[in-house]
């Protein structure tokens, strides 16, 4: 074949290969999307029709079409402002603390008749300014509490993990005999069911003397006090963060290592050779070299770390007082425990808006940090 | 360089090495001690010896009485057996023909050429923010739904509605996996396109150069997704629960829930997540090399 | 014809598994052959249970030549689901067991079916085993079960505590006197074990009479309409603000207490009493022997009450021959068999006759006391199809408030919550 010719023959080529691929398209990959039509997106239709009914697991009476009714209780929220109570001459009464008094927020909820717009709500939180109150009544309560909890453990765990995976992986990068042991090891959590791993945890975790308060107390002589780690409102979470990531991060460790093989070793040698010093070099040639992979750990983490729910099912239940309740947990908890189909539907789809809205911006920003 | 400078810097060398070492033995032992713990507890027979024992380091160490009496209570209350070849079954069925279904996906959605295809690629990854949890139920009414027809010699054909309580209820919705196939997208395009365009034009039909040309170039891959799907089948729990009626299709995690009686016999409890978590380190231990190696190669690289 | 299609069904089900197996088995269906009937039971993994009822099962198929009964086990933490699923896909069995709490639930739905048990043997069990709804009979219990604190003779002797009795029961005050003293003594990590590491059902049952020993409830149970003022009143706050000082105060472990610290603690010595069920008493018993001692609950303010109403049995409303089911519900009945299963898994017989035949139970027997208790304390949980969501709604709250929450809001909300369930489903036609 004379050379001229191969620059002119490739197209060509490729013009008869591709003849016809429609058709071998839509075929090969038709089980596929005929799998994904039946067993994902019928009912991921369905979630969407439910949440705008009354539709319940089991019952006699046929669901009706109540349009956005379960948006409204979900998403209710009035701002209540207290001020201070006052006497007759005008003063501020205080109670026995030498504090303001207020009037009771119960006196607003529990009261239908004066004001509606309260009825059915709860304090979600509050806002002290100067004398006055801002109180922020929601109408599910437990729901906004998950839908933080949700997004806080996303945004704790998303770095967190990531970089403890780039250092596990950094840590097992050599070629060395034994090295292979410790990937296995670190890698073992990811193979157990989380099922198992949350009945384990839980032991570990116990207060007084669980395994978890006995080691702390032993590397302090003794004067680590026990902390209650799932039965405190404030290290509930932290303490499910922790095992979650003890659980995953080996995962994120192979696909740091599978992107750290990738970097051609000369390029360390040329940094060697101008004397960068092993934080330089990371800077210069590795973490460049690990972009693409960078990106992937983000949106692996980011979906997982939306989607939790097993740990919080079999540890804690979403307790104590809301403090581990997540969008997911409260999606199976109504929809399926308390038989509310169509609202357990309803928190679903706002899951799927708010996991959708979060992947736009960060293809987003990987888009712009890939220039 | 003088030598002051080499010695300081060797020096250096081996303070880091070594801090690097008691490093990974730490986390080492930070990954191990709860797996540790549970498979030492499965042989210890004392009930309250081994609740208290959690209290110390005694939780990792074989003392008190030890013995096989748990693994024997395993066996003499859950049908254990029994829902290992079940998991086996649906966990092997649901590999093969994922590693099937998903693998012809990848190639069609990165080697063909046609219209649609961004559209179908782009709504697959999409159903990657959907957790299962969020619609279980929607698809528990699709699969009660669902017709199937199978053949028996002695009747025939047979059309049946309604897949509760089958194996292939547990397998078929999870054949198709979003992960699956963009893994094989990003390794298929990884691949050179000259080979399988030459042999299209010489006539072999796509399905042929897929077969023929692609899979056997696909082994780390295949690994990988192999592993990926395995994982979570072998450990499916809420949905096995909602659609099996019978100990005969029942899977291992379902099993779990027998121990859970109102007086809990801690020691099976260990001993059973042991026997249901050992066929998964021995799979891995045997399958790691080449799962390692394998996402190196599967289009996450740099 | 229907009955035709749902056999051939049954043996499309078996022939599947059989064949996906890879077993050889033929399956066919002779018409002399008795009629196969399914039955499901939540007792998966308990073997005492079990060993009666598939004892049971072959004396009942040896005794009619019509029906042959086939078990299917299920483990209880999975059993509502999958009955839930089974009853939405048309594929539940003629026989089943239910926990009493849910039967007006499932009977509201129309999954059971009305029972025929003849009135002179109904009328010798407690009421709290016959699960009824809208008058009509649709479940009937062999056993009860009861809750007791545990407790040690010569502790109580020791710290000066007067020993409560089914008439004299402690008060409030001297309840409270009695964790104090426990704590004071310093033996103990926790005076008290609730058991709160036992999530679902056992809130509930085990908790809301104390709620209604205060004289609050989970339900108005004059209208079934509102839970407004029976669970947010003045009572149910005074319960709420005493049930989270048990916590505040280190009386009781919280509810991060863990499976094996509620199964160990109290029978370690780290708990003083132990608020549990009848079918832990055995294992402290074998510990303790003559120094245990089971005390009824406190008269908190109405008089002392504990749950009622255990696992009973049901016939769905999907089943075409129930008329074996009623034969096998009466068979079940009979006292002898009432009493085996009731010694074998240690729970309250049911009915004096069967009493008589217990080991246990009997008059003088070891666990006598919780005979009394049951007949004389025994609260049924409201029986309205509104228990599903109630129970978790209180399983909710009492955490809740057991972990700080402010009592009176937390109760609002709860109410809000049952209320907005009522409403939903039209008052379930109360």
């Amino acid at each position: 074949m004379s050379a001229p010719a191969a620059p002119a023959r490739a197209p060509r080529t490729a013009a008869v290969a591709h003849r016809g691929d429609a058709k071998w398209g839509w075929l090969m990959a038709g089980p596929a999307i005929v799998l994904v039509i039946t067993f994902l997106i019928a009912p991921f239709v369905m979630a969407f029709w439910l949440s705008l009914t009354n539709a319940r697991l089991i019952s006699p009476n046929a669901p009706e079409f109540t349009g956005a009714d379960n948006f409204t209780r979900l998403l209710g929220v009035q701002l209540l402002t207290l001020d201070p109570e006052r006497d007759a001459a005008g003063a501020i009464v205080l109670d026995e603390a030498g504090a303001p008094s207020y009037p009771s927020i119960r006196s607003f909820t529990r009261n239908k008749e004066t004001f509606p717009q309260y009825a059915g709500m709860q304090e979600w939180f509050t806002v002290g300014l100067g004398d006055t109150r801002h109180v922020v009544l929601a109408s599910d309560t437990v729901f906004m509490k998950s839908l933080v909890n949700t997004i806080a453990f996303a945004i704790v765990i998303v770095p967190l993990q990531s970089a403890f995976g780039l250092l596990l992986a950094l840590l097992v990068n050599r070629r060395t005999r034994g090295v292979n042991a410790f990937r296995t090891i670190y890698f073992i959590p990811v193979v157990m069911s989380m099922v198992v791993i949350s009945i384990l945890w839980k032991f570990l975790y116990s207060p007084n003397e669980g395994m978890v308060n006995s080691f702390f107390s032993a590397i302090t002589l003794g004067a680590f006090q026990p902390v209650d780690w799932l039965g405190n409102p404030t290290t509930a979470l932290p303490a499910v963060m922790f095992m979650s990531m003890w659980q995953a991060v080996g995962f994120h460790m192979i696909i740091w290592l599978s992107g750290l093989q990738t970097i051609p070793p000369e390029l360390y040698e040329a940094a060697g050779l101008d004397g960068a010093g092993r934080v330089a070099a990371f800077r210069n040639v590795t973490w460049p070299g690990l972009r693409n992979t960078s990106v992937f750990i983000l949106i692996t983490i980011t979906i997982a770390a939306f989607g939790l729910f097993t740990q919080i099912d079999v540890m804690t239940r979403g307790g104590p007082l809301d403090a581990t309740s997540t969008v997911v947990y409260q999606a199976v908890q109504q929809g399926f425990r308390t038989q509310d189909m169509g609202y357990g539907a309803a928190i679903s789809v706002v899951f799927f808006v708010l996991v959708l809205i979060v992947a736009l911006i960060q293809r987003r920003l990987t888009r712009e940090a890939r220039g | 360089m003088s030598r002051m400078q080499r010695r300081v810097q060797q020096g250096d060398e081996r303070v880091f090495l070594s801090l690097r070492a008691v490093l990974m033995i730490g986390l080492a032992i930070l990954f191990l001690f709860p797996i540790v713990f549970m498979f030492v507890a499965s042989f210890k027979t004392d009930e309250t010896e081994l609740l208290t024992s959690v209290r110390s380091v005694e939780a990792f160490l074989p003392v008190g009485q030890l013995g096989l009496e748990n693994y024997q209570g395993v066996f003499d209350r859950v049908p254990a057996p029994q829902f290992i070849f079940n998991s086996l079954i649906t966990t092997f069925a649901t590999v093969i023909l994922g590693l099937i279904v998903n693998s012809m996906a990848g190639f069609a959605l990165s080697r063909l050429h046609w219209r649609g295809r961004d559209g179908v690629l782009t709504v697959i990854i999409a159903t990657l923010i959907v957790p299962f949890e969020t619609i279980a139920i929607p698809l528990l009414f699709v699969v009660i739904r669902l017709p199937w027809i199978w053949f028996s010699p002695e009747t025939g054909l047979q059309l049946e509605w309604g897949w509760l309580n089958t194996y292939h209820v547990q397998v078929l919705p999870f054949v198709v996996n979003a992960f699956s196939i963009f893994l094989f997208v990003q390794y298929f395009k990884s691949l050179p396109i000259d080979f399988d365009e030459a042999a299209r034009v010489d006539g072999a039909s796509w399905f042929a150069i897929y077969r023929r040309v692609i899979l056997p170039l696909s082994g780390p891959v295949i690994a990988t997704v192999a592993i990926l799907t395995f994982l979570p089948m072998w450990n499916a729990y809420l949905w096995p629960l909602m659609v099996t009626q019978t100990e005969a299709i029942r899977p291992v995690m379902v099993g779990l829930q027998y121990f859970f009686q109102l007086n809990v016999a801690w020691g099976e409890i260990m001993a059973y997540l042991s026997l249901i978590t050992v066929p998964v380190l021995v799979l891995f231990l045997l399958l790691q090399r080449a799962f390692v190696e394998s996402i190196a190669a599967s289009g996450v690289k740099g | 014809m229907h009955g035709s299609r749902r056999w051939a069904r049954a043996a499309v089900v078996a022939a599947t598994t059989a064949l996906v197996a890879g077993s050889l088995v033929g399956t066919a269906a002779n018409a002399q052959e008795p009629k196969t009937i399914g039955l499901w039971t939540h007792s998966a993994g308990n073997p005492a249970e079990m060993e009666n009822i598939e004892k049971w099962i072959g004396e009942f198929n040896a005794s009619q030549s019509d029906w042959k009964i086939e078990i299917q086990a299920f483990p209880q933490g999975a059993y509502n689901e999958t009955v839930v699923a089974a009853a939405l896909s048309d594929s539940l069995p003629c026989i089943l067991d239910v926990d009493g709490p849910f039967v007006p639930n499932w009977a509201w739905a129309g999954y059971l079916k009305e029972l025929n048990v003849p009135a002179e043997t109904a009328d010798q069990f407690f009421d709290s085993v016959k699960g009824i709804w809208d008058g009509k009979l649709y479940a009937m219990g062999q056993f009860d079960a009861a809750v007791a604190i545990f407790a040690l003779k010569s502790d109580l002797e020791s710290l000066g505590i007067r020993v409560p009795t089914l008439d004299e029961p402690w008060t409030l005050d001297e309840f409270n006197a009695a964790l104090e003293a426990y704590k004071a003594s310093g033996k103990f990590e926790h005076a008290l074990d609730l058991g709160t590491a036992w999530t679902g059902e056992w809130f509930p049952y085990g908790f809301s009479p104390l709620l209604q020993s205060f004289g609050g409830d989970l339900i108005d149970r004059s209208s079934y309409t509102t839970a407004e003022g029976a669970l947010n009143g003045d009572a149910a706050i005074a319960w709420g603000e005493w049930w989270q000082s048990l916590f505040a105060n280190g009386y009781a472990p919280g509810t991060s207490q863990s499976g094996a610290d509620r199964d160990s603690g109290f029978v370690d010595r780290r708990y003083g009493m132990s608020w549990n069920g009848v079918w832990a008493a055995t294992p402290a018993l074998e510990k303790f022997g003559d120094d245990l001692v089971f005390l009824p609950a406190p008269d908190l303010g109405t008089g002392s009450k504990i749950g009622g109403a255990s696992w009973q049995w049901a016939v769905s409303s999907t089943c075409d021959t129930p008329e074996a089911g009623d034969a096998w519900i009466n068979f079940i009945l009979d006292p002898a068999r009432v009493a085996a299963i009731s010694d074998a898994q240690t729970t309250i017989p049911a009915s004096d006759a069967a009493r008589a035949l217990t080991t246990k139970f009997v008059e003088g027997g070891p666990l006598a006391i919780f005979y009394d208790l049951s007949k004389a304390q025994a609260v049924i949980r409201p029986p309205t199809p509104a228990y599903a969501t109630i129970a978790k709604v209180f399983e909710k709250a009492a955490a809740d408030i057991a972990n700080g929450a402010d009592v009176a809001a937390t109760l609002d909300a709860a109410v809000d919550e049952i209320d907005a369930d009522l409403a939903a489903n039209d008052n379930y036609g109360f």
